[in-house]
């Protein structure tokens, strides 16, 4: 490489197009700067700081939404492509995060636990989250992915002093090594057989999107390739908790604290959808194979999402199984996406419908649970509609649009994916959708049964104490904000999909 | 003006949202009346300047944009044409009288219950002014969500059951109807959920005739499944017997003919090449399974209000039989024994409900001569059985013989065995009437009434009663005043 290409290089950086990202990195230096400086009983501020420095980074993206001039356009390379679905994905990072600051605020109050880190892995995270989605070459998406993964490590064993949280970091660890290596794998096999210089087509940038691209259409049905592609995929499959490889998810699930819960819940999941939608065009030449593989992980995914939620009475194991049938529709999505690019906004509306939701049952749950925080059992809820309505009333709300149930706005989100899965003609997964969505309700409506319904107790035995009532932590003002937004957003945009739906279905 | 529908619509959402507020109950109590008057009062008003004249064209028509237009042509399209109008003003004034039974009732956590029964009042206007099928579809489901959790909260014996079952068969009814109506907006070709875009795409011959047959089946099952057709009809029973009174009077008296008017409105007109494979089957069921099977298992009731639920599922036999026939008079007495079966099932699970709190149970046999003790409870139940089996006078005694005479020509014998139903529903009427109201009083019911005695029907109970009795009274008196926009519509629409 000479000079001259070095030197152009370095000027296509363009470091102002991540300035989001180096926000947050640039935040969270701030805030371990903070705990040094600031005497220990000032250190309450920081999450505050921490809240309102991403508010701040969310407003200044919202101005530059749309007027930022790197839309549609390469920078560092070509490791990056700055697109509007980018851009979206950005927001929707942030949003995440900040709610799960505000809920690490509300569960780490009752943890003796160093406070300050759990934000400033969120903040890192969520940057590399950011760039994830934005990547446009295999290296990037690989570096991108192991600090996602790496920050995950750390903050699902966060509560260090409860044994079930330790399980679960060490069960995320291996299996989520095991996951990377599949993944690297994968791209090692692509990055093999598309530099190959002997090869048709070969590219002198086999790592970037682009030049798998152009191997792969000059070659589509190289054995290597297709390997390649099935690991790759498997190596997402883990991320999203996609069958066969969602062994993880009930276990890690339940061992992390609520707030890291929800983060992999949405943002995790988010993150590994954006990847695979990004991979799709490159993969394209192989459509068949794609189209296969997800088809059968996406059944799959529906069934045994749905049948293994219905015996649980763990909630948290509850939500990461229904979860895992979430992935299984959106699957459905990124399927009829390979046809149909309108696809693509629907999976994003439902990935915003499935925040909303997730975010306010997470956010009940945070309250809901004691000091044991990954023992909560539906059993905890009996009559919870009488002695916390604000908290029952959310919790009804997102679950029902969990479940996807009109007026709410899990229902437009289900809605759209399946009408793009009707339209890319996919009518057996459409089938195991709907019977998906039936098994649902019962599991869903179990759990508002629990919180609503009066239910039956055994009289107590002579001598026997009223058992001890788990204390539901009072809601503080920015959690009770954040409740109420996310529900009253689940209800309008179930009524009123306004801009939002007309903006990401317009492709 | 046209906001009006719009207007019926929102006003009992904005009071089911204002009793969220603080207030003091008799407020509040004011708030929800307003809130279930406000749709009645346009629904009659409407009625009242409805000009039948037009075919089926849709009078009252405004649309709204709510983001979904450019992508999938889904817009907040409202509007009544002859067939609507009618379930529109059923809707209403049932709904009122809900209302008002349920604003003197002494529900527990009565403003929370009052708020349920509004959003499920709102939906309800909306699912017979919408012209947009996709909203069509939203509207009942924003009408079926307050019903589950009526049944589960303020619901009687085996609530928790009874609402999880109820939960599961209508979402299934409700999925597969949603599945239908997605395929006729996708398979059409017309990109458009716009009820009368679709008959014009569709008119043109745009769907094959054997995809017509399987879209309509698919409807078919899951209208079938909403409206309690054999063999899916377990939940109805079950679930009216534990629904609180309001919430059942609603569901059975206007929720439940979503399904048989989603199937006039939407399905047959669409997919009248899809219909001929299915009526065969459709008239077996009507008449084997609704009418007469479960005719007899309502004549082995001994729980009243079992007994009206299981009535109602029968009496959708005939709707489906008139359905079978798709004729224009069979489809005309469909609608009118709709709005009929309507006013009639509510009227009758507000009196059930009457009737326990003087005599604190269900069971018939436990009850005897509550006449002499409450003679005008005793009136309102004799006329509204008498509705229910079908006397000339009544609303009821229209449709049906409506029915009959359509269905006589598509099959005499299935219209004969439907006819022989008449006389079952005399039989188990006339039995409940007799067991509740006259005979010797029983000992159970002696017990109760020597604790406290029954006292006959109050203001707050005599004036939601009064306003169905009347209903039923004007229908059956002067039938034309709703037959004329029907036929007028029917005859449009299903013209040959």
């Amino acid at each position: 490489m000479t000079i001259d290409q070095l030197q152009a290089a370095a000027a296509n950086n363009l470091w102002a197009a991540i300035t989001p990202e180096i926000a947050l990195g640039v935040l969270a230096l701030l805030l371990l700067g903070l705990e040094m400086l600031l005497p220990k009983a000032r250190h309450a501020i920081i999450p505050a700081c921490a809240i309102a420095g991403q508010l701040g980074i969310l407003a200044a993206l919202a101005l530059n939404f749309t007027a930022t001039p790197y839309l549609d356009r390469d920078t560092f390379n070509g490791l990056l492509h700055h697109s509007r679905d980018g851009q979206y994905l950005r927001a929707f990072f942030l949003v995440s995060s900040i709610l799960v600051s505000i809920l690490g605020v509300v569960a780490l109050a009752r943890q003796k636990m160093p406070r300050v880190e759990f934000f400033h892995i969120v903040l890192v995270v969520t940057a590399a989250m950011m760039l994830l989605a934005q990547s446009a070459n295999f290296v990037l998406l690989f570096v991108a992915l192991e600090t996602i993964t790496v920050g995950f490590y750390i903050l699902v064993s966060y509560t260090r002093a409860n044994p079930l949280s330790l399980e679960a970091g060490l069960k995320y660890l291996v299996l989520g090594a095991l996951s990377s290596a599949i993944l690297l794998f994968g791209i090692v096999l692509l990055y093999g057989v598309s530099g190959n210089p002997n090869a048709l087509g070969s590219t002198d940038a086999p790592m970037s999107y682009a030049g798998v691209h152009q191997f792969l259409k000059a070659n589509p049905d190289n054995f290597l390739a297709s390997v390649g592609i099935v690991f790759v995929l498997a190596g997402i499959a883990f991320k999203i908790g996609a069958v066969p490889f969602q062994i993880w998810i009930p276990d890690v699930y339940q061992g992390a604290p609520t707030p890291v819960t929800a983060f992999l819940a949405v943002a995790s999941k988010a993150a590994g959808f954006a990847v695979l939608i990004g991979l799709l065009p490159v993969f394209q030449p192989y459509a068949g194979l794609v189209t296969t593989v997800l088809s059968i992980m996406a059944g799959a995914t529906i069934l045994f999402g749905n049948l293994a939620a219905l015996t649980q009475h763990n909630v948290k194991r509850l939500l990461g199984l229904s979860g895992v049938s979430h992935a299984g529709y959106l699957l459905m999505g990124v399927v009829a996406a390979q046809t149909l690019p309108q696809a693509v906004g629907a999976i994003y509306f439902y990935l915003f419908a499935y925040l909303l939701a997730s975010f306010a049952v997470f956010a009940v749950m945070t309250h809901v649970a004691g000091v044991n925080d990954a023992e909560q059992d539906l059993d905890h809820y009996a009559d919870f509609a009488k002695k916390r309505p604000y908290l029952a009333g959310v919790l009804a709300i997102g679950l029902g649009s969990l479940a996807g149930i009109p007026p709410l706005a899990g229902f437009m989100g289900k809605l759209l994916v399946f009408i793009a899965a009707f339209k890319a003609g996919l009518y057996p997964l459409l089938a195991i959708a709907i019977v998906g969505v039936v098994l649902s309700i019962y599991y869903y409506f179990g759990w508002i049964k629990a919180a609503y319904f009066s239910s039956w107790r055994p009289p107590l035995a002579p001598g026997e104490a009223e058992p001890a009532e788990a204390a539901v932590t009072p809601v503080g003002l920015s959690a009770g904000i954040a409740l109420g937004a996310l529900a009253v957003g689940s209800v309008v945009l179930g009524f009123f999909q306004g801009p939002i739906a007309t903006w990401l279905l317009s492709r | 003006m046209p906001d009006l529908l719009l207007l019926s619509i929102l006003a009992p959402l904005a009071a089911a949202l204002l009793l969220l507020v603080p207030a003091p109950l008799a407020a509040r109590k004011f708030i929800a009346g307003v809130g279930f008057a406000i749709p009645a009062l346009i629904a009659l008003y409407l009625w009242s300047q409805f000009n039948p004249t037009g075919g089926a064209s849709y009078h009252f028509v405004s649309r709204y944009d709510t983001g979904l237009k450019d992508a999938l042509g889904i817009t907040l399209y409202l509007g009544l044409n002859g067939i609507a109008l009618p379930l529109f003003v059923l809707a209403g004034v049932v709904g009122l009288a809900a209302g008002l039974y349920a604003i003197q009732s002494k529900a527990e956590r009565l403003p929370l219950y009052l708020g349920l029964l509004l959003v499920m009042q709102a939906g309800l206007m909306g699912v017979f002014a919408s012209m947009d099928v996709f909203f069509f579809y939203f509207f009942h489901e924003l009408a079926l969500i307050p019903t589950f959790i009526m049944v589960g909260v303020w619901g009687g014996r085996d609530r928790g059951y009874a609402a999880m079952k109820l939960t599961i068969y209508l979402t299934l009814g409700a999925m597969l109807s949603l599945i239908g109506l997605i395929a006729i907006y996708q398979q059409s070709g017309a990109e458009t959920f716009d009820l009368l875009a679709l008959r014009q795409e569709l008119a043109h011959g745009s769907l094959a005739a054997g995809e017509q047959k399987t879209i309509f089946g698919l409807l078919l099952v899951g209208f079938g499944i909403l409206v309690s057709l054999f063999p899916f009809h377990t939940w109805a029973p079950l679930g009216y017997g534990a629904a609180p009174s309001s919430a059942a009077m609603l569901h059975a008296g206007v929720l439940k003919k979503f399904g048989l008017y989603g199937l006039i409105q939407i399905a047959l007109p669409l997919l009248p090449e899809g219909v001929g494979h299915w009526v065969g089957w459709l008239a077996l069921l009507a008449v084997g399974g609704n009418v007469l099977y479960i005719g007899f298992v309502t004549i082995a009731q001994r729980d009243l209000k079992q007994m009206i639920g299981y009535s109602s599922v029968m009496h959708m036999g005939y709707a489906f039989l008139g359905i079978a026939a798709y004729n224009t008079i069979g489809l005309g007495g469909v609608v009118l024994m709709m709005v009929a079966h309507g006013l009639s099932v509510a009227l009758l699970f507000l009196l059930s409900t009457s009737i326990y709190h003087r005599t604190q149970t269900f069971d018939m046999d436990d009850m005897g001569g509550l006449a002499q003790k409450a003679p005008v409870l005793a009136a309102f139940f004799v006329t509204a059985t008498m509705a229910s089996i079908g006397l000339p006078g009544l609303a009821n005694f229209w449709g049906e013989l409506a029915i009959f005479v359509g269905a006589w020509k598509f099959s005499a014998v299935y219209t004969t065995l439907a006819v022989s139903g008449v006389i079952i529903s005399a039989v188990y009427g006339l039995r409940s009437v007799a067991r509740i109201f006259f005979g010797p009083v029983t000992p159970a019911f002696a017990k109760v009434s020597a604790e406290k005695a029954p006292a006959d029907l109050a203001w707050g109970e005599k004036m939601p009663a009064l306003l169905l009795l009347v209903a039923l009274l004007a229908i059956g008196f002067w039938p034309k005043s709703l037959s004329t926009p029907v036929d007028t519509a029917i005859t449009a629409t299903f013209r040959k």
